[in-house]
Formats: structure tokens, C-alpha cells, sequence
């Protein structure tokens, strides 16, 4: 991948190639692309292209809120995120017949909640939050919410959750079988209770260690992403991806066009690269997650059609997005989160 | 405002007094345009109305502070409390950060003597030493520090193996491991300034010291460090103070079930709830509270000096 | 008589710089053997292997890390440098300047930095520059970098010159020397590990920052915390201890050379 200083000598340089397609400053994941397949990108096309990375959807939307708008061509939400961003002004709508490759869209993808139409983005990951269980150290039922919310005794002070509101309180929800960004006072009291009650069994929240901490041992139950379970079980093979019967959490990354993009046109090249199917199946074979765009079977690696983090049993209960909620009722969200952090 | 011992000093040293202006430019500007202005855009923001998501809608409002001294039940309707969550969260890390200062100065002023009484030429060989451990990321230290605190890590094996104990401390997830963090993550910061005032105090005072029948110990008391004071407070507000807004080792450390004022904050300004005026409101409270104390400290400092 | 050094030590102070020596460097072990680990884990050993040195040279993310690591070094030397500068010149102002009206609200500014939370100058910087149109990039994260170092490198400054009596310039001036020679000639020498001590502390302060460097730095820069912040929020893997061990044994290696050069000198 082409770098920064490097490239603005390189700019210099090309002054007289500058029938160069110019640049493509995007907003990303930290490795989340291959390398290989942004060369070939550049390689293809000619533009020079410069990354910059965020470690997460809140922290990024920080970034443009505080200034960043204008200086980024395209970013990578998640599913929520592009809703919330489309709400904020901060995208760009894509009009019919910009994107080629925009039929490649599989259909289940092709007209999303967060973005009818696929007015802003396309498909780029997805896959599922759930949790993995050290089958070693624990010989029961793993499909069930209840090793998160309400464990056996052996489980308690053995269970890592993630640091993340939205999919933390998702799961709850699930669990308890409420609607997601429920009004209800009694079921928001009762929701909090439980948090209460449940954070006196967790051993901790953490993100950044919630593989590592699966793979050493330190907890039984570790809530995860489906990519990282696959990752963990590669190195300790009593590890468990779970599915439960109660519904778990789904989630999708989109690149989306920004407003006020500076190389527009790029940026649309861009995507129509990524809705190739051999392009985006670069991708999925790289951070082992699923892909939106028909015809990629071919090139996908074999291993991940079979893993059973990405096939869920007939038992498994439904893969819910998480839901947006309106600024009052966000406001109770945020009051039981902080709370439970408390 | 004065930090400390650190308005003292002689009196009468007004050697460089014409020049002071000069001098004093070139950190008024820098200062002044990169942290105190940045600094009164936040205070302003404190008082400014939420936008939904992050950001502020210039309207006058009091709700940051508001939420942040008065409880006013889940759905934010019940009747004013007082709030005793956030004013906890703060007594939290403030005692958290003492903790850890007062264990760094334990270690590390005797460190910083030991250094100071080196031969001339290997002292530098020693303060590098010290320091050459923070070229290593700390979120990398951190998180090695994690894998040796563990229930089956090398520092409970340690313990175990020479029998000190019979089954492994549970540290991990703990706040004696947050604790152990925090002085981690600072101890240079009480080293380096102790060691600079050591290396200039006049060990023949000691040598009088003791023809006069004082035992070590008294002397360190009684004359050493009163006369490296400057260094040791120095040393002390380089690691309370940055201890108070860490959250790098209370989370990966302490497991991240309490919040700590840096996480606190920073959970306003990245994380779901996107309160800006309200993180804004949380660190404002914090910069009145060390100035507190600093200044409380300094009046008694004052006091000191004026008495002997 | 053996009463000079006997008067110097004490007992306990040696081990108490082992101890602190050995907690210093026990993480840094385990970063160490787990950069050799055959695994991509970081708490389960699987057998040596050198693939993650490997990976970091020509592995797909080596020309990032190599230029965030570049950035990293040349900003934390300059930004250490200008503070360091910066905080003799006010400490000087402060401590031998008299009484005057500005000389606390001037420590108060000093001290400014330390005492409002990373996150917070961090959003307000950005915000700020944004609105004075300073563009981020790496000059931005530079001057950011300075303004943050002054305190840090001040404070061992301070305290070092509080401890020089002023009788060594007023003899030198008494001899007819200028104040900025006094300065020069005599202070300054004076204050050596002071200002040493200030430079070290305010480098490395600017080689671990991330907070704020994330905030302020432009689109395609990355320092080497953000670039390692980055990478951990994917996993962390093998591949950053192996950074962290090489930057541990460069470091390793100048502290040699400087220690055998000033012995060298010394004996010149």
C-alpha cells in the first residue's frame, strides 16, 4: 500500500503523469483491507491512495463531527452507523447509474433498513456478535443468553463482555424479549435490573483482549465477534461459537460516500472495485467475515463456507441489527449503560 | 496559581528580572494559543446545549452540569437528588491516583537517591535505564503487565513455587491491579525530577549531620529532604495528576466495571452517549478540583516557608 | 576516613532500585518471549519462531509502521527539543525573575496541560485548529506535541534550579561578567541533568502519545501508538511485540554507545 509522505513525493513525481485519475483519501478500519488488493486497485485505476483509520464507529463519527468533513471521500460504518449518519447530514447520495456494479448487490442486501435503496452505500462485511464458550470448561447448553445474563454458578466471574453499549444492550434486549429501543418504562426498569444483577457475574468489559482472553483461559464465556471465535478456536479447538435460541446480534459494514467528498468520481471507482465479486472475496478471505455481492463463491476460501461460526443451526433464534433509537429514548439507554459502568 | 513548593524558591533571585518578559514569551504563546484557548472553547462548551450524537447546539444551557450534581431517576423525570454516582466516579480516582503516588514515591525516591549516589559517569547509564522501558508503547506494557498478573501467570507461579502462598492472588480485574498500573505507568515521572534535586543537594551536609551524631536516618529526615522537596513534589504532581485522568490501565487492568473520570469522559466524546457538554462540564469539574488542591497545597507550602 | 560514602547510603535503597528496576522491565520480558511465539497468541507459548521480525519488514503493514515509527522519532525530538527550550527559558523567568505579577498565573499556564485530561485537550485542539483553519497533518500534530511537553519538561527544570543558589552568577557578575554569560557559563552547566531530565521526560511523553495525536493528526499519518492502537483493536498479535522489542533493543543499544562515549570523553 502505497504511504503518505511517500505518496506526496510521489505526487510531485507524477506531476507530468498527471493525466494520473488523481487521489482517494478513505476513512477506515485499521486492517481491514489487504494490502495486496488496494495495490491492485491503484495499479488498475492509477489513483493514489491514502488510508486513515479509526477504532470505532463512535470514535469516527467523532472525528468528522469535529472537523473531519471534507477531507475524506469514503468511510466504513456499521450498519447502525450509516443510518445515523444519513440522519446527520454527512452523506452523499448516490444516484442511479453512478455505480456499475451496483446489480452485483446480493438481494438480501440489496434494500437494508439503514440505507433503503442503498442511497449512500454497499456492502463491504458482515457477520454476527454472539459469544464463544470454552467447551471444555463448561459441558452444558451453550445457546442460550442465559450464560450471559443469567449464568450457573460455575460461570460466574468467568464471563468477558464487550465494551460496546449497542450490543451489549442489543443482547439484552433479545434475552429478555423486549423490542430493542423499547419506551416502556417497566421493561427499561426491568432491563436495568438485570444489567445490575448480571454485571455481578462478568469478570470484566474488554474489546481489545475479548480473543485472548478465551484462548488463555481467563474466562469461560467470552462475548465476540464470529471472526474472532473462528480465530480463537484456530488456536484452542474446545472453543465454542455460540447461536442462541433467544436471537443474537447481526451486523454489517458499509463503505458510504461522504458529503463534500473531495475526489467524488474516485470514490465511486472505488466502490464499483469493491463490488467485484473477486475483489470483495479478497476481503472476506482476509478478515474471515461474510460478503454482500453475488458470484464471490468461486473465490472464496473454501474453509469459510464450512465454518460453523458462519452457519448457524436450525435451533438458532433470529440475527437482529442493532436499532437506532430517538433522542429520548437514547437518553435512557445511555442513563442504564452508564450506570451499569458505574 | 502557585503548584506547590514550586512558587518558591529565594526570595530576593531576581538575577535575570529585566529579561523575564522575553523569556516568558515564547511559552505564553505557545501555551497560550494551543491548550488555553482549547481550554476555554471546552469551558464554553460546557455551557452549551447537547447536540444528539456529539456536538454542541450554541444554545445557553446548565443541563451538563445540571446531570452531572443532580440525580434525576432513570427516565430523568424524578425529583432532584443529589447525585452521588459522578462525585463517587471522582472520589474513585482520586483516590486511586493518591494510592498510586504515594506507591511510587515509596519506590521510587529511593531509586532516584540510590541513583544521584552513583560514580559521576554512570548515573546517566542509570537514568536512562529508568526511562528506556516507556520507549515501549503502554498500551503494549499494559497489556503485558495483565498477562503477568493473571490467576496462572509467572507472578502468581513465582509465589506459588517459592511458597509464600498457597493459591494464586486473584489481582487481575482488581483495583490493587489498577493500582499497580497506574504507578506503572507514571513511575519515571517520580524518578527523574527527584533524581535532578538529589544531584544538586551538598552531601557534606550530611557528613555534618552525622559528626554531630545524627543517625541516617534522622538526617534524611530531618535535612535531605526538606532540601529535595522541590523534586519530590514535582515528581508527585507529574504522577497524581495524570493518574486522575488515565483509563488505559483502570480498563484493561481493572476490567473496565467502573468508570474513571478519564473513561467517564471519554465515553462522552466517543463512545454512544456523545454528551459533549457534558464531558465538557465532567472535565471543568476536574481542572477546579486539582487547582483545589494545588493551591491548598501551596498556601501551606507558603506557610511552611514563612515559619522556618 | 570512610565516613563519605558511608554517609551516602542507606540500606534498602539498593534493593529498592533492583525492585523497581525488575517490575520496570518484568512486562518488557514478556513482550520480549512472546515476539518469538510460533503462535499468533500472546498468552499461549507455542515454540520459537522469528515470523512476526519477519512480518514487520515485509509483511503487508511493514511501510506503515515504518513510517509511523519515522514520524514518531522526528516529532518526539523536535516537539522534546522546542519544550525543552521553551521550559528553560520560563523556568529561568520564574525561579530568577523577582516578583511579579505574572510569574503564578505563568506557572499556572505551565502546569496547564497536565492537569486537563488527554481527551479533553484533544477534542478542543481539533476543534480549535479547525476554526483557525489549520489544516492537520504533521505540523499540526507537532505543535500540539510542543505545547503538551512544556510542563513535563519543566517541572525537573524548576525543581533543579530552586536548589542552585544565585551567590554562583552574582559572584560571576560581581567579576564583571554579563548576565547572559552568568547565564551561559555558569547556570546553565548548573542545571544540566535538570534540563536532561526535562528533554528525557518530554520524549518520551511525545512518543507515547495517542489521544490526542489521534485527534489532531490529518488523514494518512500515523504515529506509531495510533498505528499500534490500530492494529490492536483487530487482535492483538505477535507482530507489535516484536516492534516493541526492537525499539526496546535500539534504545538498548544507544545507551551504550552514549554510556561508553561520556566514558570515553571523560577520560580525554
Amino acid at each position: 500500500m502505497k504511504l503518505l509522505t511517500t505518496s506526496a513525493m510521489a505526487l510531485a513525481l507524477l506531476a507530468n503523469t498527471a493525466a494520473a485519475d488523481g487521489e482517494l483519501v478513505v476513512y477506515h478500519w485499521f486492517e481491514y483491507m489487504p494490502a495486496e488488493l488496494l495495490e491492485k486497485f491503484e495499479t488498475e485505476t492509477g489513483i493514489d491512495v491514502t488510508m486513515d483509520t479509526y477504532d470505532s464507529n463512535e470514535a469516527m463519527l467523532a472525528s468528522l463531527k469535529a472537523g473531519g468533513m471534507g477531507t475524506y471521500d469514503v468511510a466504513v460504518p456499521g450498519d447502525y452507523m450509516v443510518k445515523i449518519m444519513a440522519g446527520e447530514g454527512l452523506l452523499d447520495t448516490i444516484a442511479d447509474g453512478e455505480l456499475a456494479n451496483k446489480g452485483n448487490i446480493a438481494p438480501e442486501w440489496a434494500d437494508p433498513s439503514f440505507d433503503p435503496g442503498r442511497a449512500h452505500s454497499i456492502p463491504y462485511q458482515w457477520g454476527s456478535t454472539a459469544f464463544a464458550v470454552d467447551t471444555a470448561a463448561y459441558t452444558g447448553d451453550i445457546d442460550t443468553t442465559d450464560l450471559l445474563f443469567n449464568p450457573p454458578a460455575e460461570l460466574s466471574g468467568k464471563i468477558n463482555m464487550l465494551d460496546s453499549q449497542g450490543e451489549v444492550m442489543a443482547l439484552a434486549s433479545l434475552h429478555m424479549d423486549i423490542p430493542q429501543c423499547s419506551s416502556d418504562r417497566d421493561q427499561l426498569q426491568a432491563l436495568n435490573d438485570l444489567l445490575q444483577e448480571a454485571k455481578t457475574h462478568w469478570a470484566s468489559f474488554n474489546s481489545d483482549t475479548s480473543r485472548e482472553v478465551l484462548v488463555s483461559g481467563d474466562v469461560t464465556v467470552g462475548m465476540t465477534y464470529d471472526g474472532f471465535a473462528a480465530k480463537a478456536r484456530a488456536e484452542r479447538d474446545t472453543i465454542k461459537y455460540a447461536f442462541p435460541t433467544q436471537g443474537y446480534v447481526v451486523w454489517m459494514d458499509n463503505v458510504v460516500l461522504l458529503k463534500d467528498a473531495p475526489n467524488r468520481a474516485n470514490a465511486l471507482i472505488f466502490m464499483d472495485f469493491l463490488l467485484e465479486p473477486e475483489n470483495i472475496a479478497a476481503v472476506s478471505n482476509y478478515a474471515r467475515y461474510g460478503l454482500g455481492v453475488t458470484g464471490a463463491t468461486e473465490f472464496l476460501d473454501p474453509e469459510l463456507a464450512t465454518a460453523p461460526e458462519a452457519n448457524p443451526p436450525a435451533t438458532a433464534g433470529k440475527g437482529a441489527f442493532i436499532e437506532v433509537c430517538d433522542q429520548e429514548t437514547q437518553a435512557v439507554y445511555d442513563q442504564i449503560w452508564t450506570n451499569l459502568k458505574n | 496559581m502557585a503548584g506547590g513548593a514550586a512558587s518558591g524558591g529565594s526570595v530576593a533571585a531576581d538575577t535575570y528580572a529585566k529579561a523575564r518578559h522575553w523569556l516568558l514569551a515564547p511559552s505564553w504563546l505557545v501555551l497560550g494559543f494551543f491548550v488555553f484557548a482549547p481550554v476555554c472553547v471546552m469551558l464554553i462548551y460546557s455551557f452549551l446545549t447537547k447536540e444528539f450524537r456529539g456536538g454542541v447546539i450554541w444554545e445557553f444551557s446548565l443541563a451538563a452540569y445540571d446531570q452531572f450534581f443532580f440525580d434525576r431517576g432513570l427516565f430523568g423525570d424524578a425529583e432532584p437528588t443529589l447525585q452521588w454516582t459522578y462525585i463517587s466516579v471522582f472520589w474513585r480516582s482520586i483516590w486511586q491516583a493518591g494510592l498510586a503516588t504515594i506507591l511510587s514515591l515509596l519506590i521510587g525516591f529511593p531509586t532516584a537517591y540510590y541513583i544521584a549516589t552513583r560514580p559521576e559517569g554512570s548515573r546517566a547509564f542509570w537514568v536512562f535505564l529508568v526511562t528506556i522501558p516507556y520507549w515501549v508503547n503502554l498500551l503494549i506494557r499494559t497489556v503485558s503487565m495483565k498477562f503477568l498478573l493473571r490467576d496462572e501467570g509467572p507472578l502468581n507461579e513465582l509465589l506459588i513455587n517459592i511458597g509464600l502462598i498457597g493459591d494464586p492472588l486473584h489481582i487481575i480485574n482488581t483495583n490493587l491491579a489498577v493500582q499497580l498500573g497506574l504507578f506503572y505507568s507514571y513511575l519515571p515521572f517520580m524518578v527523574l525530577p527527584i533524581y535532578a534535586s538529589i544531584e544538586r543537594y551538598n552531601f557534606t551536609m550530611s557528613e555534618a549531620a552525622a559528626d554531630l551524631y545524627a543517625t541516617k536516618w534522622t538526617t534524611l529526615r530531618r535535612i535531605i529532604l526538606p532540601a529535595v522537596k522541590p523534586g519530590v513534589i514535582a515528581g508527585c504532581i507529574l504522577v497524581f495528576v495524570p493518574s486522575l485522568g488515565a483509563f488505559l490501565a483502570p480498563d484493561l487492568l481493572g476490567g473496565a466495571k467502573n468508570f474513571m473520570i478519564g473513561s467517564l469522559i471519554e465515553e462522552q466524546f466517543k463512545g454512544n452517549a456523545g454528551n459533549w457538554p457534558f464531558g465538557a462540564a465532567a472535565s471543568m469539574v476536574l481542572l477546579t478540583m486539582v487547582m483545589i488542591i494545588l493551591l491548598i497545597f501551596a498556601r501551606q507550602q507558603r506557610r511552611a516557608e514563612a515559619q522556618s | 576516613m570512610s565516613a563519605n560514602t558511608d554517609v551516602k547510603t542507606y540500606t534498602g535503597f539498593r534493593f529498592m532500585t533492583i525492585l523497581c528496576l525488575v517490575i520496570l522491565y518484568a512486562p518488557l520480558a514478556v513482550v520480549t518471549v512472546y515476539s518469538f511465539n510460533a503462535s499468533s497468541s500472546i498468552t499461549v507459548w507455542e515454540g520459537m519462531s522469528l515470523r512476526w521480525y519477519i512480518d514487520v519488514f515485509v509483511g503487508p503493514e511493514s511501510a506503515k509502521f515504518k513510517q509511523a515509527a519515522f514520524n514518531s522519532f522526528s516529532i518526539a525530538i523536535i516537539a522534546a527539543s522546542l519544550a525543552t527550550a521553551i521550559a528553560t527559558a520560563a523556568a529561568t523567568a520564574i525561579v530568577r525573575g523577582g516578583r511579579y505579577k505574572l510569574r503564578a498565573p505563568s506557572l499556572g499556564l505551565i502546569t496547564l496541560p497536565i492537569m486537563v485530561p488527554e481527551i479533553v485537550l484533544a477534542v478542543s485542539t481539533l476543534i480549535f485548529f479547525n476554526s483557525i483553519g489549520f489544516t492537520r497533518g504533521y505540523l499540526t500534530i507537532l505543535v500540539a506535541h510542543t505545547a503538551f511537553c512544556i510542563p513535563f519538561a519543566y517541572l525537573p527544570i524548576q525543581a533543579r534550579m530552586q536548589g542552585i543558589e544565585d551567590t554562583y552568577e552574582h559572584a560571576a557578575m560581581d567579576l564583571y561578567a554579563t548576565k547572559a554569560k552568568a547565564f551561559r557559563r555558569i547556570l546553565l552547566p548548573l542545571m544540566m541533568p535538570g534540563i536532561i531530565s526535562g528533554f528525557l521526560l518530554a520524549f518520551i511523553v511525545s512518543l507515547d502519545d495517542f489521544i490526542i495525536t489521534n485527534f489532531v493528526k490529518g488523514a494518512g499519518i500515523e504515529t506509531l501508538p495510533t498505528a499500534i492502537f490500530g492494529s490492536v483493536k483487530q487482535g492483538l498479535k505477535p507482530n507489535i511485540m516484536a516492534i516493541s522489542t526492537m525499539l526496546l533493543g535500539l534504545s538498548v543499544v544507544m545507551v551504550t554507545i552514549s554510556h561508553f562515549v561520556s566514558k570515553w570523553d571523560n577520560t580525554k
